[in-house]
């Protein structure tokens, strides 16, 4: 479990977090929504400390990961993965080298291991076979899998993912989604997932945090999305014409479409 | 200025944490030993040798009329490219060809998230991205050197061989001449320290870039810029201190 409190950033005169409180359970998939410059990604940085919080801690279980120096939260950080926006996979190697990597820098096994490893993540994301392909080789979607398989391949005790379905059709972004979200459940992890993509909402929510101009506004699940009357999550949410009619029709069935 | 020299050796510090896997770390030492060494054996051999010929063509204009004999072409020649222009003019070229690159690659890891995934993978980015370029460069570029110092005086032969400006055994007597076996040592502590500096310098540069294709390139630019002005520095602080 993962517990923020009162985390606030600042950069320069610009308040970009303003207090935000908020548990990530494990198992589920935890969303933190909201618009562009909401702070969701400064807040997803603080969490896996590539960005300091001006104030307020960050609970790893029973650890203050703040107060950690760099050497300390090496032990931490071996419990987590990360997907990147843009994948963030390494240009000059292959597939298998770019999932390879963080079992060759973190572990002792042997090769024929580490290949059985390898290949075994490879094919529980669905590629198999593309082992040595260059992610230039290989389509966005392909290349958010292979982020999600050098993040799981060491089994992680957290995940994070910053906008996994960016530049992904719809069709892909479901995929994506279902993945983690399986994968979330096959090895228990506390899955923090950053997106302001409505599918990933209503398809994979298990909690979600609302935030805006910097501050939590809302929480809840993908259920309770339908039903709440806040404003701010309603006119984010079912921010098109078709998405309120959507929401009408779906609220006059009992909250099913 | 004393913000970046502060951040700079503050960076050079955090370079000497201890490797999480020696072997990774021996793995990115040998590939950037090849790319340096392998990679610039051309330029630095053309070059070389065009300075040498230069040298020799334009001393032999100078000692027209003199008394000073012309087997001193070939003396010349072989201290000037030992102690001066072999460890200089190889890291200035250096600079420009090694340098930019390597403040391209890591500014370019930087805009593409790289450093930052490496980093939550618990990697210490610094020492894995810097420590092994800036060994490789330290244990290669020398030998650029002492390669670039034969070239220059193949060059000069070959001009002064060609261009009929001195006979074949006046250059090699000349060659053979009046020969100080520490100006090696000093075109050696030259080598390393513009190795040193020019790769820590273009790593800098590129480690903390920040923007977009445009900051990228100024970051390149900056990296041959001020790796070229410390060189020099540092070559006058050597000689000062070594003669």
């Amino acid at each position: 479990m993962i517990r923020v409190e009162n985390i606030k950033r600042q950069f320069g005169e610009q308040q970009v977090l303003k207090g935000i409180s908020t548990v990530f359970e494990p198992g589920k998939t935890n969303l933190i929504i909201g618009k562009s410059g909401a702070g969701k990604t400064v807040l997803l940085k603080i969490l896996v400390g590539l960005v300091a919080p001006t104030s307020g801690t960050v609970w790893y279980g029973d650890i203050n990961f703040t107060q950690l120096n760099v050497k300390q939260r090496k032990a931490i950080r071996s419990e987590m993965g990360m997907l990147f926006q843009g994948s963030a996979l390494f240009d000059s190697m292959s597939v298998e080298e770019n999932v390879r990597f963080p079992v060759d820098m973190f572990t002792n096994l042997t090769s024929k291991e580490k290949k059985m490893t390898v290949d075994a993540t490879l094919e529980r994301v669905g590629l198999s076979g593309a082992n040595k392909k260059y992610p230039s080789e290989i389509s966005g979607g392909m290349q958010k899998r292979v982020g999600i398989a050098r993040a799981i391949v060491l089994n992680p005790k957290y995940l994070f993912c910053d906008e996994p379905n960016s530049g992904l059709d719809p069709t892909t972004s479901l995929l994506i989604d279902e993945l983690i979200r399986e994968l979330t459940i096959e090895h228990n992890m506390t899955t923090v997932i950053n997106t302001h993509d409505m599918n990933s909402v209503m398809e994979i929510g298990d909690k979600i945090n609302l935030l805006y101009f910097g501050e939590l506004e809302w929480t809840g699940n993908c259920k309770e999305v339908m039903t709440s009357d806040n404003e701010v999550l309603n006119d984010f949410i079912f921010a098109s014409p078709f998405l309120q009619r959507l929401r009408d029709a779906a609220l006059k069935n009992g909250g099913s479409v | 200025m004393f913000y970046h020299l502060g951040r700079y050796i503050l960076l050079m510090f955090s370079t000497l944490a201890k490797p999480e896997k020696l072997s990774m770390y021996w793995k990115e030492t040998a590939r950037q030993m090849h790319d340096i060494g392998v990679g610039s054996l051309i330029i630095v051999g053309l070059v070389s040798v065009f300075i040498g010929a230069v040298t020799a063509v334009q001393f032999a204009y100078q000692l027209q009329g003199s008394s000073i004999p012309p087997y001193y072409i070939g003396y010349i020649i072989r201290d000037i490219m030992i102690i001066e222009l072999a460890p200089t003019f190889t890291c200035l070229a250096l600079a420009g060809k090694v340098g930019s690159n390597m403040a391209a690659e890591i500014g370019g890891m930087r805009q593409k998230e790289q450093i930052d995934a490496l980093e939550v993978m618990g990697v210490d980015t610094a020492a894995y991205l810097i420590l092994p370029k800036v060994i490789a460069a330290v244990a290669v570029i020398p030998m650029l050197v002492v390669l670039s110092a034969f070239a220059g005086m193949t060059g000069g032969y070959i001009a002064c061989v060609l261009g009929k400006l001195v006979t074949v055994s006046e250059f090699m007597q000349g060659l053979r001449s009046f020969f100080i076996p520490y100006n090696i040592f000093m075109m050696l502590v030259k080598s390393v320290a513009f190795a040193f500096l020019l790769t820590s310098i273009s790593c800098y540069q590129g480690f903390y870039v920040k923007g977009g294709s445009i900051e990228l390139g100024q970051a390149s630019t900056n990296a041959v810029v001020m790796s070229n002005i410390v060189i020099l520095l540092a070559d006058y602080v050597i000689a000062l201190l070594l003669i």
